[in-house]
């Protein structure tokens, strides 16, 4: 892997595959979240299971943990690579007349979305590792749906994790679709896996929206 | 109509550049804009200063030489043209007009608005290329045949230029679409096939050496490209690298 | 007993080639390492050449002006290569395809040559889907073909417009496999100035590196001169900016005979010239004519009125219209000869019936076409009462599907839609088919100097066919001059590297210094374009489509009146030493103003009017014929070879007459 990952397409490849992943983990995610606005007890439920399931926690946390991390540090290394690929800027240049501007501004995007991580992971995965693995503190299966209401109290709050996923949104509708042509997935089956992948860049992110909005008004 | 140009002047490649702004009067909408940059010239010449270096050759969309970002744009504001087929008629009068060369560490500037290209001419060598001899002893032109569909797309894969305007389009200064154009070619016909992995890998190897950038799929190069060259070939490079990859 | 010896081998037509191949000398592989070959230009003769050189073991040194070898000028070739190939089974043979090109050359080419390009043309098909070139294809993936103007068969092959371009990358692709292994150098961005000679023999080359100015000795056994035509010194053709004759004319001084520089090739269907501003031409593609119809207004008030936008042609009702070809050459109509349809227009022109604001154009119509194929659309596809509408639009995505690009490209220069108004064309300069005279082994008259490809004479007489360039360039490259040459280098297998460091290169050094300094120290006010463009105003006024004995006296006088004022003159700004293209055109157009002096001096004695070259003394005086062209076998079917003796006008002529002996001279004729 060290000498494939050299490689300009390697790299790319790389991206699209961690990219695919962190895709792959946002829709499990976002369905968990999305039984909160029906079902507390489900919500109480699944959450549990993934707080405490071994294999989650010790297999898959990490794992998740190493795609985000590669995902962004790969995104800055060849960010500054491109970068450097032109020297000399231009005096003029209409990027608008060729290109959207959710793909040329992926590394805004993407700090915008690294940053909530970093409030994401004060917010609830640090408590949330305290109160585990430092604490030791006793396990109470419903203590996620509460925590979980307590955080879109402040309307603040809500405001900047809506914010957040609309960049979410811009960065998944240029990244998803992308990373179909980087893996070299361009076939017959190409236009319809784009409309796909423009639709959940819209309507995952969108979902999660709702789900914050409908819990800061109704409590 | 008249207009101002803000053209970049270089003297050469050590020297630093600036932009410099330039009058012209009288153009007409039936110029090309490199006979507008002609008229310009004239202009220096008789006043006793330097013309504007620029590249050119057969000045009808083929062989490739002009280049220049024009208002940001390789090859200016009209599309699957090439700079020496962009018509004034395309300008309005009292416009201003950037001008500026290609830009890409991988296309260090001559003069002025002329850069070196020489980049792509070496990922071509690493590869670009069926190993057969010269000597006509092959066999028959329709011994193979080869599916009409196949043929077409390797044809179209086949027109690029080489003019480098995917590489100025690209906010990377990429030069996959190039690149990919030429691995394309081969990889589509029975003939390429022998050489395919050794080809992929070694023209992808040179093309970073070279110090282009890397591909974020913007599709800036396909909407630039004079010639239309799609980003299916991209993809199709990806796929044969990763294959290539794994063989070898 | 002329000087020149063509070394035309003995025996049967078809068997001289391969007689010759198997009694020329040989160079070991061993020994081909310790040789040194230069070649000028990098198109289909000049790169194909350099490949297959460098395969055979040479170490090859290639020069272009270009920064790289794959935009010469080879890559604008729109319509196909010849080959008798016969896959149509339609009868072609070797012997048709040699028949055809001597007779479309109008009986001014070399038999043996002519024969040898139509034996190996086939060879060169198979060697370009070799090296994968994409080629046209039939749904059943074998090549297609298609037809061209002068022939009887389908033995064109293409690649949409674009056949040129592919078969380029093609030998470059064969280049570039060649510089991975080192056996090419490529020395790109340089420029030849000079050819060395010692002891008679061409040893080197003097060239300009184009981005530092520096002046560099090259060293070789032998130089090959592949840089094209001349087609420039008419300032306005459809050839690219840069092309020039000035390795050709460098060779020319040093002792190689230029042959039959008046044989033009101007092109029948390109874009007219829109104003004093034009920098060059383009062509549109000679398969437009199988479609399109030709024509002016009958009524010279008609054409007055289009001129002074008073008048659209589509308000012109048919009877309104002269179908000139049609009318004049029933049997061909629109699909005359490509000098036939030239002079035919400009006769149009020049009695006033021109039709856009220059007078100089003609109407290329596609309205029948369209209203032909749309009914045959309409009928197969089983709509019974189409309207008029429907019709012309079936009809536009017939000729869209045929023809889209050109039809795209002509409405992004002239900004008019083809499709609803007619084409407007007008004649160019395309082609030159003379250039530096050689034998049957492509060696000029200095030994060890080689022409290949557009710069040589050989193989297209006084016109040249559709689609007979690019086989010349290729067939020349890949097949003949790497084994002829052979025969010649076997001579030098003991001589060693050719040392730089000799009198002859401090001589030719010096001359070209020299010759630099002095272009660089005009002291007029007037760039070298003003001077070109007045050259080509000349070159077209007089030695263009129709030539007289007045005119080309007077060109003559006017060259050499130029040319002088010139020299004194010439303003050329910037530095010697750096990227200076000023000084690359002052150096070209210095060549182009001797050069068109020996045109015209060539015109002027070839009194007889045979391909490209007509002479308005020289026509069909009575008969079907009359007004057409006359050529005179009994007095000029030779080919005339000039040797430089100081100035154009001192040139003396050397006179290769030309052997018929398995052809029959026939009078071309398309009524």
């Amino acid at each position: 892997m060290g000498g494939l990952i050299k490689s300009s397409i390697a790299r790319k490849v790389a991206m699209a595959l961690s990219g695919l992943f962190l895709v792959f983990f946002l829709l499990q995610h976002f369905t968990i979240n999305f039984t909160s606005l029906f079902s507390a007890d489900i919500f109480n439920e699944l959450s549990h299971f993934m707080g405490t399931n071994p294999l989650v926690q010790f297999a898959l946390q990490p794992v998740l943990i190493f795609g985000v991390v590669f995902h962004f540090v790969m995104g800055f290394v060849l960010e500054i690579k491109n970068r450097n690929a032109r020297a000399v800027k231009y005096a003029s240049y209409n990027g608008g007349a060729n290109s959207s501007w959710m793909s040329r501004n992926m590394v805004y995007s993407g700090l915008v979305i690294l940053a909530f991580l970093g409030l994401h992971f004060y917010d609830f995965w640090v408590p949330e590792i305290v109160h585990k693995y430092i604490e030791f503190a006793p396990e109470d299966p419903t203590r996620y749906y509460p925590e979980l209401l307590h955080k879109f109290e402040s309307p603040v709050r809500t405001g900047l994790y809506i914010l957040s996923f609309v960049f979410l949104a811009l960065h998944l509708w240029h990244g998803f679709a992308s990373s179909f042509q980087s893996v070299g997935f361009n076939n017959k089956y190409s236009v319809a896996a784009t409309k796909f992948a423009k639709v959940f860049a819209i309507g995952v992110p969108l979902g999660f929206v709702i789900v914050a909005i409908v819990l800061h008004l109704t409590h | 109509m008249n207009l101002t140009l803000k053209i970049w002047r270089q003297e050469d490649a050590k020297s630093p550049g600036k932009i410099v702004d330039y009058q012209v009067k009288g153009i007409e909408g039936d110029m090309s804009f490199l006979e507008m940059l002609d008229v310009l010239n004239e202009q220096l010449i008789t006043k006793g200063d330097e013309p504007v270096v620029f590249d050119h050759d057969c000045r009808e969309g083929i062989c490739g030489a002009c280049s220049l970002q024009i208002n940001g744009e390789p090859h200016g504001p009209d599309r699957l043209v090439t700079t020496c087929q962009l018509h004034m008629r395309k300008f309005n009068d009292g416009d201003t007009i950037y001008i500026e060369p290609f830009r890409a560490k991988a296309f260090p500037v001559v003069k002025d608005l002329m850069v070196d290209r020489s980049s792509f001419d070496r990922i071509q060598q690493a590869g670009g290329y069926v190993s057969v001899n010269t000597s006509g002893n092959t066999i028959d032109a329709n011994a193979i045949p080869i599916n009409k569909d196949d043929a077409d797309a390797s044809f179209e894969a086949a027109t690029c230029i080489g003019c480098g305007a995917c590489v100025a389009a690209c906010k990377n200064a990429s030069a996959m679409l190039f690149t990919s154009a030429k691995v394309s070619q081969f990889a589509l016909l029975p003939q390429g096939q022998v050489e395919a992995t050794d080809r992929v890998l070694a023209m992808v190897n040179q093309m970073d050496e070279e110090g282009f950038g890397n591909c974020t799929n913007t599709g800036a190069c396909e909407i630039e490209c004079p010639k239309g060259i799609s980003l299916e070939n991209i993809a199709r490079m990806n796929r044969e690298y990763l294959k290539a990859s794994m063989k070898g | 007993m002329s000087i020149l010896d063509s070394k035309i081998p003995e025996g049967p037509l078809a068997d001289k080639w391969t007689k010759h191949k198997n009694t020329i000398n040989l160079v070991n592989p061993a020994n081909k390492r310790n040789i040194d070959v230069i070649v000028v230009g990098t198109g289909l003769a000049g790169g194909s050449a350099a490949a297959t050189l460098a395969e055979l073991g040479y170490n090859v040194k290639t020069f272009c002006y270009s920064d790289s070898p794959r935009r010469a000028h080879s890559i604008a070739a729109q319509g196909g290569i010849n080959a008798a190939k016969n896959y149509q089974g339609d009868g072609d043979s070797d012997y048709r395809l040699f028949y055809d090109t001597v007779k479309g050359g109008d009986y001014r080419s070399r038999e043996a040559n002519v024969y040898r390009l139509a034996e190996v043309s086939a060879n060169i098909i198979d060697q370009c889907v070799a090296q994968g070139v994409p080629f046209a294809r039939e749904y059943g993936g074998l090549l297609d073909n298609r037809s061209f103007g002068g022939v009887l068969v389908s033995r064109t092959f293409y690649a949409k417009g674009q056949t040129g371009q592919q078969l380029l990358l093609g030998a470059y692709s064969a280049m570039n496999r060649q510089i991975n292994r080192g056996k090419i150098q490529a020395f790109n961005r340089h420029e030849m100035l000079d050819l060395v000679k010692i002891d008679g023999k061409a040893r080197g080359i003097i060239a300009r590196n184009l981005v530092t100015g520096e002046i560099e000795r090259h060293s070789a056994h032998a130089v090959v001169l592949a840089s094209g035509g001349y087609g420039n010194v008419f300032f306005l053709s459809t050839n690219a900016m840069g092309s020039n004759v000035m390795a050709a004319w460098r060779a020319h001084r040093r002792g190689a005979f230029f042959a039959n520089p008046c044989y033009t090739q101007i092109h029948p269907t390109c874009i007219p010239v829109s104003g004093d501003h034009q920098s060059k031409l383009t062509l549109m593609s000679e398969s437009l004519r199988n479609d399109g119809r030709i024509w002016v207004p009958k009524r010279i008030e008609d054409s007055e009125a289009i001129r002074a936008g008073k008048l659209k042609p589509t308000q012109l009702a048919e009877e309104e219209r002269d179908y000139y070809l049609e009318r004049r050459y029933p049997a061909f109509g629109n699909l005359v000869p490509r000098d036939v349809a030239s002079r035919a227009a400009k006769e149009r022109c020049d009695a006033g019936f021109g039709v856009n604001k220059t007078g100089e154009a003609v109407y290329l119509d596609f309205a029948s076409a369209i209203q032909r194929y749309g009914k045959e659309k309409a009928l197969t596809s089983g709509m019974h009462n189409p309207t008029a509408d429907q019709i012309r639009e079936l009809g536009e995505k017939v000729i869209e599907d045929k023809y889209g690009n050109l039809f795209q490209m002509y409405e992004k220069i002239v900004d008019e839609n083809p499709y609803k108004t007619p084409m407007m064309i007008y004649p160019a300069v395309h082609y030159t088919m003379g250039g530096l005279w050689v034998d049957y082994n492509l060696q000029t008259t200095v030994p060890g100097c080689y022409a290949a490809g557009e710069a040589n004479f050989s193989d297209h007489g006084a016109n040249r066919l559709g689609a007979s360039a690019l086989m010349q360039g290729l067939a020349d490259g890949y097949f003949v001059l790497p084994y002829t040459i052979g025969d010649y280098l076997s001579k030098d297998i003991r001589t060693g590297k050719i040392p730089t460091d000799t009198p002859e290169f401090d001589q030719a050094e010096k001359e070209v210094k020299d010759r630099i300094d002095k272009l660089m120290s005009g002291t007029g006010e007037h760039s070298v374009d003003y001077y070109h463009k007045k050259l080509g105003k000349i070159m077209w006024n007089k030695c263009g489509m129709s030539r007289n004995e007045k005119h080309l006296k007077e060109a003559i006088v006017e060259i050499a009146e130029l040319r002088e004022d010139f020299w004194k003159n010439v303003k050329v700004p910037g530095t010697t030493d750096s990227m200076n293209p000023e000084l690359e055109k002052a150096g070209r157009v210095a060549d182009f103003l001797e050069l068109g002096e020996l045109f015209a001096k060539d015109a002027l004695n070839r009194n007889e009017s045979c391909g490209g070259h007509f002479r308005e003394e020289s026509v069909e005086q009575e008969g079907e014929q009359k007004g057409e062209a006359l050529r005179d076998d009994k007095n000029f079917k030779y080919v005339s070879a000039w040797e430089y003796k100081g100035e154009p006008k001192d040139a003396q002529l050397h006179k290769e007459d030309l052997v018929f002996e398995n052809i029959e001279l026939k009078t071309r004729s398309y009524k």
